[in-house]
């Protein structure tokens, strides 16, 4: 188990990361997500002990490992029992991919075991540069999972990969820490990957954590604005609490609501899923654009009242830019409100 | 907190002794020297002279041949390449006394052939034989500029009107100045710093008159004339940080298409540089082979020669390994391993006066070996400097970190990447120690132990006293050594400024 508490980091004297705080179980899958500058890859170096805390500590504990990381007692990288996974691989361009693999082992069986479950046996003796990138990710993943890491972190792991490669290649990185039933804290930009991978997910901005929340949660029932916009496409349209009836009246009618909210005037998120779009009268919008995504159809509305939403269809759905529409609220869960913003 | 890397230190005492010339210089000529009269300002004309002459004629024979290489697709294209780019690799003092001895009344082309030749000596003399020997940095740093820009940029001009030598004119020679001022101020800062051949061709420059006051025990004048030199060479250092080759993304690379017979004139046209440059001094070197046979050349000195570079090319890879680590470490590392660079511009007569000082200075290293390895080391040290940090650039901390991570110590880390992978800096960078100092003369010629001959300073005494046929067979050494030297630039890391395939980096 791996437990950060009260986590602060600071470069000089600016502070990157502050008061971040979670724990991992034995083989959780702990996605932070953020915007380019948020923190995230500080965070992991701290974790390595590449790069020195400022306050909090971290403590692995299972059993044969134990040790606990404050800024007053540093435990070096080699020391910490840690896997890492770069988002430039740093494979060792001088050793083959089964000397990279084996790099501190004395037991070739391990780096055996990864090698084939990795479908890497035909590059045993090839360098690393004159592999593709998804080869060398999975050999950079073989040498992290062999070396049989307390706990494993990703740096992007997949951000300097084609996006074709990208889908596949996660959920088979999924699968191997899975299989290898570890920890694992794994850094992107890419709100899909953190979704479609994480057991739980942790949005930063500038150094905090904003939401630390299962992928469900984190989507439909976002802690922020800022959470909400970053996961996926938001719009909002204004309503009123009624306590008695835990409903908000809006102008597409009344809707369920997830959270007490501390005013009357509330801000309700809707995503594109959660409406429906129909030619039935009588209609509450007009069609602004439409985007055909392949799977889908993206729809903006203008609604009456001038207030913009965007709504997902299916793809044979033909509605023209000008098109008088009706959209209606088409889920069943609650949603989530927001004080309405001033102005 | 602040942690120092543990290469500081050490890089920090290397780099102060780098320094140590200078302060020794400045030391020197504290009590009594003559500050600035009428021959001095005729060394510092000769001097400037020499130095213009050689940057123009650099340009004008090496933009040329530049184009030449980089736009059309000759037969044998690379060994034409590696022909023209050949006399970088020579010292110029070859050049210097081959000339010398076949030129003019007497001289050996009058006695062959009875041909009346004019003699090659002075200022017109030196930068004949400096731009023979200079050009190709003009060559190459040129030929950098030129394949890295995008054929699609003339076929815009042209497209939008231009004729070709107009596009030339105004799309591509704009974009290729800073490449070809770069050559040509290398070619200046050797001009400024070679001794040989002013020596030999009789031109006062400052590394003559320095050696004849050295010669006539003025050593604290000698100490002034070379700082004055400095001076002018860090005015050169000063102009070349300013004009860095261009770094543009090689693009689609542009080709012309003369025909055969063009391409024939072409050839012609350059084959002069050659003939002079290395057909020329190779067949004096062997007719007196043939006609004075061995001489009384004695192994002794190729020993010597071999001896002393294989400790300095060892001490300086010693001493190059932690400014290099320091360097890639951190902004303080770097601003270190600049100064290591010092060496570079202090040309070795000037290093000769400093050090000659340090021995009287210090008596147990008066006339030993151990000073004029210092010299070499401190002179040649940015070579090795430089060719381990090529590899070492390569070597992102990431690596590192990734080895601390899977468990290694430090050391390991040390031991398993790092060294690994700057193993062929390290190897690459001794050899050019090597090969440098075995041809390097004028430190040589003031620093070597009484009785101590290398292959140059043989050369010299052979010089001066007039029996050119003895220098057959350290001449021709001398050249075989150039050629692995020349072998050494075009096999590793460097042949990336040759080949027109760089590719663009990824990312």
């Amino acid at each position: 188990m791996l437990k950060v508490s009260h986590l602060s980091i600071h470069y000089g004297t600016t502070q990157v990361v502050s008061d971040l705080s979670f724990s991992l179980d034995h083989d959780e899958i702990l996605m932070l997500v953020g915007p380019t500058g948020c923190g995230k890859t500080t965070i992991l170096k701290s974790l390595a002990g590449l790069v020195p805390i400022s306050q909090g500590e971290m403590t692995i504990g299972n059993g044969t490992h134990h040790w606990t990381a404050t800024p007053k007692k540093q435990v070096p990288p080699e020391k910490r029992n840690v896997g890492m996974v770069f988002q430039d691989f740093a494979l060792f361009p001088h050793l083959t991919v089964q000397e990279n693999i084996e790099f501190r082992l004395s037991d070739a069986a391990l780096a055996n075991h990864w090698i084939d479950l990795l479908g890497l046996s035909a590059f045993r003796k090839t360098k690393p540069n004159s592999l593709s990138g998804g080869q060398k990710q999975r050999v950079a993943l073989a040498r992290t999972l062999a070396h049989e890491p307390a706990y494993v972190l990703l740096d992007e792991p997949l951000s300097n990969l084609d996006a074709a490669l990208k889908d596949d290649l996660r959920w088979e990185i999924r699968q191997a820490l899975k299989s290898a039933g570890v920890p694992a804290l794994w850094v992107t930009h890419d709100q899909d990957e953190a979704l479609s991978v994480g057991d739980r997910i942790g949005v930063l901005r500038n150094g905090n954590l904003e939401q630390l929340d299962s992928p469900e949660n984190c989507y439909s029932q976002p802690a922020n604005r800022f959470v909400a916009g970053f996961l996926g496409e938001a719009s909002f349209i204004s309503g009123e609490y009624h306590a008695s009836t835990h409903q908000i009246t809006t102008q597409l009618g009344d809707v369920p609501c997830a959270i007490e909210p501390t005013g009357q005037s509330v801000d309700v998120l809707l995503r594109p899923e959660d409406l429906s779009i129909t030619t039935n009268t009588p209609t509450n919008g007009v069609i602004h654009w439409s985007r055909y995504e392949g799977s889908a159809r993206l729809y903006s509305v203008l609604l009456d009242g001038d207030r913009e939403v965007k709504i997902r269809t299916r793809h044979d759905n033909r509605l023209m830019p000008g098109d008088q529409v009706r959209v209606d609220v088409n889920c069943t869960h609650p949603l989530t409100v927001f004080p309405k913003e001033p102005g | 907190m602040i942690k120092i890397p543990r290469s500081y230190p050490v890089a920090l005492v290397i780099a102060l002794l780098a320094l140590s010339p200078i302060v020794v210089l400045l030391n020197l000529v504290g009590d009594d020297f003559q500050a600035f009269d009428a021959r001095n300002l005729q060394v510092l004309t000769n001097t400037l002279l020499l130095m213009t002459f050689t940057a123009l004629g650099s340009i004008a024979i090496g933009v040329p041949l530049a184009i030449l290489t980089t736009y059309v697709r000759l037969p044998w294209g690379r060994f034409w390449l590696i022909v023209l780019a050949a006399p970088l690799a020579l010292p110029s003092y070859l050049g210097a006394f081959t000339f010398y001895a076949a030129f003019g009344m007497g001289g050996e082309i009058s006695n062959l052939l009875g041909i009346p030749t004019p003699a090659v000596n002075g200022l017109a003399g030196s930068t004949l034989i400096m731009t023979l020997y200079t050009y190709p940095f003009v060559l190459l740093t040129t030929r950098a500029s030129l394949s890295s820009l995008d054929a699609s940029q003339i076929y815009a001009a042209r497209t939008l009107g231009l004729s070709l030598m107009m596009s030339l004119w105004r799309v591509v020679l704009p974009r290729i100045l800073n490449g070809i001022a770069a050559g040509a101020l290398l070619a200046a800062m050797y001009a400024l710093s070679d001794f040989g051949t002013p020596a030999i061709m009789g031109l006062d420059t400052f590394t003559r008159v320095i050696f004849v006051e050295y010669n006539a025990f003025g050593l604290s004048q000698a100490a002034m004339l070379s700082l004055q030199l400095l001076v002018v060479i860090m005015l050169i250092l000063f102009l070349e940080s300013r004009f860095k080759g261009t770094t543009e993304r090689p693009g689609r690379h542009l080709y012309f298409w003369p025909s055969a017979q063009q391409k024939f004139f072409m050839l012609l046209a350059a084959s002069p540089v050659f003939l002079l440059a290395i057909v020329l001094p190779l067949s004096i070197f062997f007719l007196w082979l043939w006609r004075d046979g061995l001489g009384n050349f004695q192994l002794a000195y190729a020993w010597n020669s071999a001896y002393a570079s294989l400790i300095a090319a060892f001490v300086a890879v010693l001493l190059a390994l932690p400014v290099a680590y320091a360097a890639i470490k951190g902004k303080v590392g770097r601003i270190m391993e600049r100064v290591t660079y010092m060496g570079f511009g202090i040309p070795g007569i000037v290093m000769g006066t400093a050090l000659v000082y340090l021995g009287l200075k210090l008596p147990f290293m008066y006339q030993t070996l151990g000073l004029l390895v210092l010299a070499y080391v401190l002179r040649f040290l940015p070579l090795a400097v430089g060719s381990i940090r090529t590899t070492t650039e390569s070597l992102d901390n990431s690596l590192l970190d990734a080895a601390r991570v899977l468990g290694a110590s430090r050391n390991e880390a040390f031991r398993r990447v790092t060294l690994p992978l700057t193993m062929r800096g390290l190897i690459a960078g001794a050899a050019l120690v090597f090969l440098e100092a075995m041809r390097e003369l004028p430190a040589t010629l003031l620093l070597g132990p009484t009785g101590f001959e290398t292959l140059a300073t043989y050369l010299w005494r052979v010089y001066e006293a007039g029996y050119f046929g003895l220098a057959a067979i350290p001449g021709l050494l001398l050249f075989v050594l150039s050629g692995f030297g020349l072998a050494l630039m075009f096999s590793g890391e460097r042949s990336a400024d040759l080949d027109n395939k760089n590719e663009p980096s990824k990312r």
